[in-house]
């Protein structure tokens, strides 16, 4: 018995070395003061950091990203919001087709997407556009965002909208003074998500890319298939600085939730 | 992903009333329709209708033919390459599979720090870039990378040996990338079973290998078979990895599509590549659409 929980800490510590080993070195890497990716790295320097920083071709990279990121992550929350509560609290006609939609951009592989998209929007003239990629994004993150809103959703009780409108409140000022600030955490959470999908998401990137205007993805996808330069390390600490924020900032909003939607005492 | 915190009442306050059930007040059809119409717009503009002109494109050009279906089936380049992404898509989820379970279990299993450990490290690269991470590896496998640094000094070779755009380094990558979407849902299911089920089969006299066999196993079978599903059918279209640590001479569909758009244009032939990918995976999710549980890929047990 022993000896078996000690055979699989030590595998399953194996596999975790597996997992952080090429993360942890890259990181290590931005911080090297050589021109080229070797390991272990050669002094210690910010010059990376600055290159980035100073390079105006990776500024508006990151620039347009964000731009994108953001526009994503509030129209994933205001259209998955919508649409969770009309399945929530109507008639249950719609359900089918709306569950299939949901499951459909995880079921078809992001290249499908990002090929239909780029013959698309090359022939409605929204190629390269914040406007088309801020679509694409939407609708690989609606999903998990849906997902999430719909758990928080779920667990509020309806009684608690119809008391506000016996009241005199209407249907919309139940939803956004009642049942609103109940489910906000996951709303949000759910805009963090599609914020960090659509900063990160490399293959619609590929293919919806202009010659000009290339997303951040896009460009560090040409650097590592070109010249693999240790700029991609230093982009590599500030994504993963990024997405450390963003669990922080989901743990906080899971605590919150936990205290929004305690179920009612009996 | 956020769905973890919940409360074990709450979950099963969700279960019995269902995902989507309404009840309260209902609201008007007409409502739902006004709610519904960006989410309905959007997946029709943005999902459903370039899918099906691409779909369209690859038996309508230029003449009604099922042509380009024939030739990739008959051309034994294009058949190899799908045979070649089924096998490296199957290699990838086993060996997510053979890594996830036990972490999965420990996750469960520990306590205090060494859970936080763990969880943390399953989680970060979770958020962090699939470029970070094929970067990563690409480093890793160079000529005078780290891995042949270190077969070298153990003596195992004494040339550098050619281990980038191999299909061992995109498998290798691959599986890196794709471990938490195994891990995750096993971890749900595990996580969602009564601890005094393993106690009750110890007291009736099983041991622990049987207890894992006949108990915790076929109870995790749900959590099991969501993630391999997700991770078999993302590895199958999966592009990003295999463009830069693959070898042109290996292509996988993903970047033969790509090759197709880019170098040679066409774009009936490429249409009916993306087609027989998308239906290919629309099927399997379709065949296995009983037992798989998309909330399970939040995290979330219920």
């Amino acid at each position: 018995m022993k000896g078996r929980s000690l055979f699989l800490d030590a595998y399953v510590y194996a596999v975790l070395v597996f997992i952080i080993v090429p993360i942890a070195m890259i990181l290590a890497m931005a911080f090297s003061e050589s021109t080229y990716l070797t390991f272990p790295p050669e002094g210690f320097s910010f010059r990376w950091f600055g290159e980035f920083f100073g390079s105006p071709r990776w500024m508006a990279a990151t620039r347009f990203s964000l731009a994108i990121a953001v526009c994503t992550a509030i129209a994933t929350s205001v259209i998955g919001t919508m649409a969770t509560y009309a399945m929530v609290r109507g008639s249950g006609r719609l359900r089918g087709l709306f569950q299939v939609l949901l499951i459909g951009p995880i079921v078809v592989p992001h290249i499908a997407i990002a090929v239909a998209l780029y013959l698309f929007f090359a022939k409605v003239g929204l190629s390269g556009t914040t406007f088309g990629y801020v679509m694409a994004h939407t609708v690989i993150a609606l999903p998990f965002a849906v997902f999430t809103i719909a758990a928080a959703l779920s667990r509020v009780d309806p009684a608690l909208e119809d008391a506000a409108m016996s009241c005199g409140a209407s249907r919309f000022d139940a939803f956004r003074l009642v049942t609103l600030p109940m489910i906000l955490p996951n709303v949000l959470s759910g805009a963090l998500f599609a914020f960090i999908l659509s900063f990160d998401e490399p293959v619609i990137s590929f293919f919806l890319a202009g010659i000009r205007d290339k997303t951040l993805p896009r460009m560090m996808f040409d650097d590592i298939e070109q010249n693999l330069t240790p700029t991609v390390a230093a982009i590599a600490v500030l994504l993963t600085l990024l997405s450390v924020l963003i669990l922080c900032l989901a743990g906080l909003l899971r605590s919150w939730s936990a205290r929004t939607q305690r179920p009612a005492a009996k | 992903m956020t769905g973890t915190a919940e409360t074990k009442p709450a979950a099963r306050h969700t279960a019995r009333r269902g995902f989507f059930s309404a009840e309260g007040r209902q609201l008007s059809s007409g409502g739902v329709l006004l709610l519904m119409a960006p989410f309905l717009a959007l997946m029709a503009v943005a999902f459903l209708w370039p899918l099906f002109s691409l779909l369209s494109l690859s038996v309508l050009e230029p003449q009604p033919t099922l042509e380009n279906y024939e030739r990739i089936v008959s051309n034994p380049v294009y058949a190899r390459v799908l045979v070649r992404t089924l096998l490296i898509a199957l290699m990838v989820t086993l060996l997510c599979l053979a890594m996830a379970f036990p972490v999965a279990l420990l996750m469960v299993r520990s306590k205090g720090p060494k859970s936080v450990l763990i969880t943390a490290c399953v989680v970060l690269p979770f958020w962090s870039s699939v470029l970070v991470r094929t970067a990563a590896w690409a480093i890793l496998l160079q000529r005078h990378g780290l891995i042949n640094q270190g077969l070298q000094a153990v003596g195992i070779t004494d040339q550098p040996i050619q281990l980038l755009y191999t299909r061992v380094a995109v498998i290798i990558a691959m599986a890196h990338v794709l471990l938490p979407f195994m891990v995750l849902p096993i971890y749900g299911a595990l996580r969602n079973i009564p601890t005094d089920y393993s106690r009750a089969a110890a007291i009736l006299g099983a041991g622990s290998f049987r207890t894992f066999r006949d108990v915790i196993f076929p109870l995790a079978l749900p959590g099991v078979t969501s993630g391999t599903l997700l991770v078999f059918l993302t590895a199958l279209g999966y592009f990003i990895t295999p463009a830069l640590l693959g070898s042109p001479q290996e292509m996988m569909i993903a970047t033969l599509i790509s090759q197709q758009i880019s170098g040679t244009l066409d774009w009936p032939f490429a249409a009916a590549l993306v087609s027989v990918l998308a239906i290919f995976a629309t099927l399997i999710a379709l065949i296995f659409s009983r037992v798989m549980n998309f909330n399970r890929l939040m995290g979330g047990g219920s």
